[in-house]
């Protein structure tokens, strides 16, 4: 909070007030090369053995997730705790809670990319990668929920021997398409951003001596060589891409939140549902990627890439986004007081009463109330607290989902139907089981690809932009390095010398 | 067919012969490639570490027409769902519904929305990859090794020996009146280093000073 007094004490010297523009995307005072040597060298040196450590959990995860898969293809969703009025369960809120959670890379990557917002270079590359396994995670749910999995083709529009075609009129249809198209366009956004990269890895890897790591990077690269002509097309194709990306990460939690609110039952069926899963999407997807930062900046000492002001940021949308969710639960309960549907009312009080009110007031704290800390500044960037809020997000988040789903489900219309609905063993073992699924690809990708965006975040650099060298426009320009004059801030940036820094 | 896709491939790789200086940092080159245009170069380029602010204003060069690729694909996704929508469920397979239209525009949207930007974000990622004739695997600048830096922390400018103004000696004489650190000189033999008018030539002239590297010779 800026009062008048702390405003004049940060004020440039030129009296224009302090912005957070003026704050430096990256510290240390980094030269192009650093910022290489920091990101690329991670993929390049020997495995570390908490990586491998870590790795192995994750394998082990694996175990289960495959364990699960093979014991649910062989039995049936009868290993589930469905039962009749609760026809669905942790599945489903499985699957809403890892799509919520792919959004917040496509949304750093893209939205904040739209709105200017340069400081997302240093976090969009593992955000994106995020969202990527998160999204694969997510498909397994539908995915295998339909029993026999073998036929899961029948929910694309592929000739088959019945003559049929999928129902395009509902919504369940229409997740297929938003969530597999928002994976391929979310894959394709993120392998753009990496090929100059990749082509950064190449070349050092020829630097290096090492033959097929060249060669394999030089195959991804795509023979990328930084011509300007053309990183004209590039750019161009990222900003299209951002500017597709940007309405499809709003769309696919709207489709999902369709899911229920085309539905007819009490609780499900509101027009409020798309704008207010969305925003947790945001909310939870943002507090994953805070909960995989604080721990890989710190594991991969890029501390100075993907800084406290980073993450500060990062909370200030957790705050937001849940603060919009939280209006949004209250939002429910009086529509359904206003509706005057006494179902409506039912359903609501049910949440906050009846038997599932333990797991509707963990979402109230989780997601309403816990976030608020983050309006205090000191709490907004202490590492400790904001790793805790993160992980109480993503359990609020989980149960939020769970709360939509069970409680409007367990007591329908017919008292005689009512029962009460918990998930087994085997519900649980699929759900760690993805754990195992999406650490195992992070990792993979912590180990094996550039973490930070490289070529984005020299681009932000001060010593980036052609004006830092005191050149002006160039037309009127002098030749002499400015360096000599004194105009040229303190501070390492390129020059022929660092050409023979290499070991 | 082979032989004329083969021939276009060459003459690609040919346009990368040529002349390659390295300046200090993005204002260098960009001044760099501003003077080499008023002396009436054309076939520059420029390679750097990330897209140097201002470059294509000082190269001249047009805005790119990525947009368009990206307007088609992207109709054709539009009517591809549209279509799709329409002719299974009221053409091949019609099922009457509580007497509900077997076709209706406003369920369709989600899925011709879907499409757009499918079929957008597949012309954008491969019009992107076309207009800059990407992958290609093997291209002369590979053999200099110094290039390898345009990936890094180097800032370079290349002046095309198909130029009408290329002349080898005068060229790399401008290109160091324009403050470049080093030259080099790129064809399909190799890299070999320019030497400023009046010091001792670096390398034999045909004797390439680096083996092919990187993405293979395929």
């Amino acid at each position: 909070m800026a009062t008048p007094a702390s405003t004049a004490a940060t004020a440039h010297p030129d009296g224009a007030p302090k912005t957070l523009e003026d704050e430096p995307l990256v510290r240390g005072n980094l030269s192009f090369h650093d910022v290489t040597e920091l990101v690329a060298s991670h993929t390049e040196k020997k495995t570390p053995v908490q990586w491998l450590l870590a790795f192995s959990v994750a394998l082990g995860l694996m175990g289960v997730f495959g364990l699960a898969l093979a014991y649910l293809v062989w039995n049936g969703t009868g290993v589930w705790g469905l039962n009749v009025p609760a026809g669905w369960g942790w599945a489903i809120v499985n699957f809403v809670w890892w799509v919520g959670i792919g959004h917040a890379g496509t949304l750093i990557s893209a939205i904040l990319f739209l709105f200017r917002q340069r400081w997302r270079t240093s976090i969009n590359r593992a955000a994106e990668a995020m969202t990527l396994f998160a999204v694969a995670c997510a498909l397994v749910f539908p995915t295998f929920h339909v029993g026999r999995v073998w036929a899961i083709y029948f929910t694309l529009p592929i000739p088959n021997q019945m003559a049929m075609w999928p129902q395009f009129k509902s919504p369940l249809l229409w997740d297929v398409f938003a969530v597999s198209i928002y994976g391929t366009v979310s894959l394709l956004f993120w392998y753009v951003g990496l090929i100059p990269d990749l082509a950064t890895l190449r070349d050092r890897a020829v630097k290096h001596g090492r033959m097929l790591r060249a060669r394999v990077m030089g195959f991804f690269s795509l023979g990328w060589t930084g011509s300007n002509r053309h990183w004209r097309h590039y750019e161009r194709a990222y900003l299209i891409l951002a500017g597709l990306a940007t309405p499809l990460v709003l769309s696919v939690h709207s489709v999902v939140s369709f899911d229920f609110a085309v539905s007819i039952v009490p609780g499900w069926h509101t027009t409020i549902f798309p704008p207010y899963f969305v925003a947790g999407a945001i909310f939870s997807g943002f507090a994953m990627v805070v909960t995989l930062l604080v721990v890989a900046r710190k594991a991969y000492n890029i501390e100075n890439l993907i800084t406290l002001d980073h993450l500060e940021k990062m909370n200030i949308v957790i705050l937001v986004t849940g603060t919009i969710v939280g209006f949004a639960y209250i939002t429910e309960f009086f529509m359904a007081w206003y509706s005057g549907v006494e179902y409506e009312q039912y359903a609501f009080m049910n949440r906050a009463t009846g038997p599932y009110a333990w797991a509707y007031w963990i979402m109230m704290s989780c997601n309403l109330i816990f976030p608020q800390l983050f309006w205090v500044k000191k709490f907004r960037r202490n590492i400790g607290l904001m790793f805790a809020i993160s992980i109480t997000t993503n359990i609020g988040m989980w149960y939020e989902r769970y709360v939509i789903v069970v409680t409007s489900l367990h007591r329908d219309y017919l008292p005689s139907s009512w029962d009460y609905y918990s998930g087994t063993i085997w519900d649980l073992a699929l759900y760690l089981g993805t754990f195992g699924l999406f650490s195992t690809l992070f990792l993979l990708f912590l180990r094996f690809v550039p973490m930070v965006a490289i070529a984005e975040v020299k681009n932000v650099l001060p010593q980036a932009d052609p004006h830092f060298y005191g050149h002006g426009d160039g037309h009127h320009g002098h030749l002499e390095p400015v360096g000599a004059t004194g105009a040229l801030p303190a501070g390492p940036y390129p020059t022929a010398a660092s050409e023979t820094d290499e070991k | 067919m082979l032989s004329s896709l083969r021939k276009q491939l060459d003459a690609r790789a040919d346009q990368h012969v040529g002349l390659v200086a390295e300046f200090s940092d993005p204002a260098a080159l960009l001044h760099a490639v501003e003077r080499l245009r008023e002396h009436g170069y054309r076939r520059l380029d420029t390679f750097t570490p990330f897209p140097v602010h201002g470059m294509d204003r000082a190269m001249g060069l047009p805005p790119s027409k990525l947009g368009f690729i990206v307007f088609a694909t992207g109709s054709l996704g539009a009517l591809t769902g549209f279509l799709l929508q329409w002719w299974t469920s009221a053409v091949d397979y019609p099922i009457a519904i509580s007497n509900k239209p077997l076709f209706a525009w406003e369920p369709s949207i989600p899925i011709i929305f879907e499409l757009t930007v499918l079929f957008s974000a597949l012309g954008a990622v491969g019009g992107m990859l076309a207009l800059n004739g990407l992958p290609r695997p093997y291209n002369p600048l590979f053999f200099s090794d110094r290039l390898g830096r345009a990936t890094d922390d180097g800032f370079f400018l290349h002046v095309g020996a198909a130029d009408g103004r290329f002349d080898r000696a005068a060229t790399a004489q401008a290109l160091f009146d324009e403050g470049a650190l080093a030259v080099e000189y790129v064809s399909h033999d190799g890299a070999e280093p320019v030497a400023r008018a009046g010091e001792p030539a670096g390398a034999p002239a045909d004797a390439p000073v680096t083996p092919p590297h990187t993405t293979g010779e395929i």
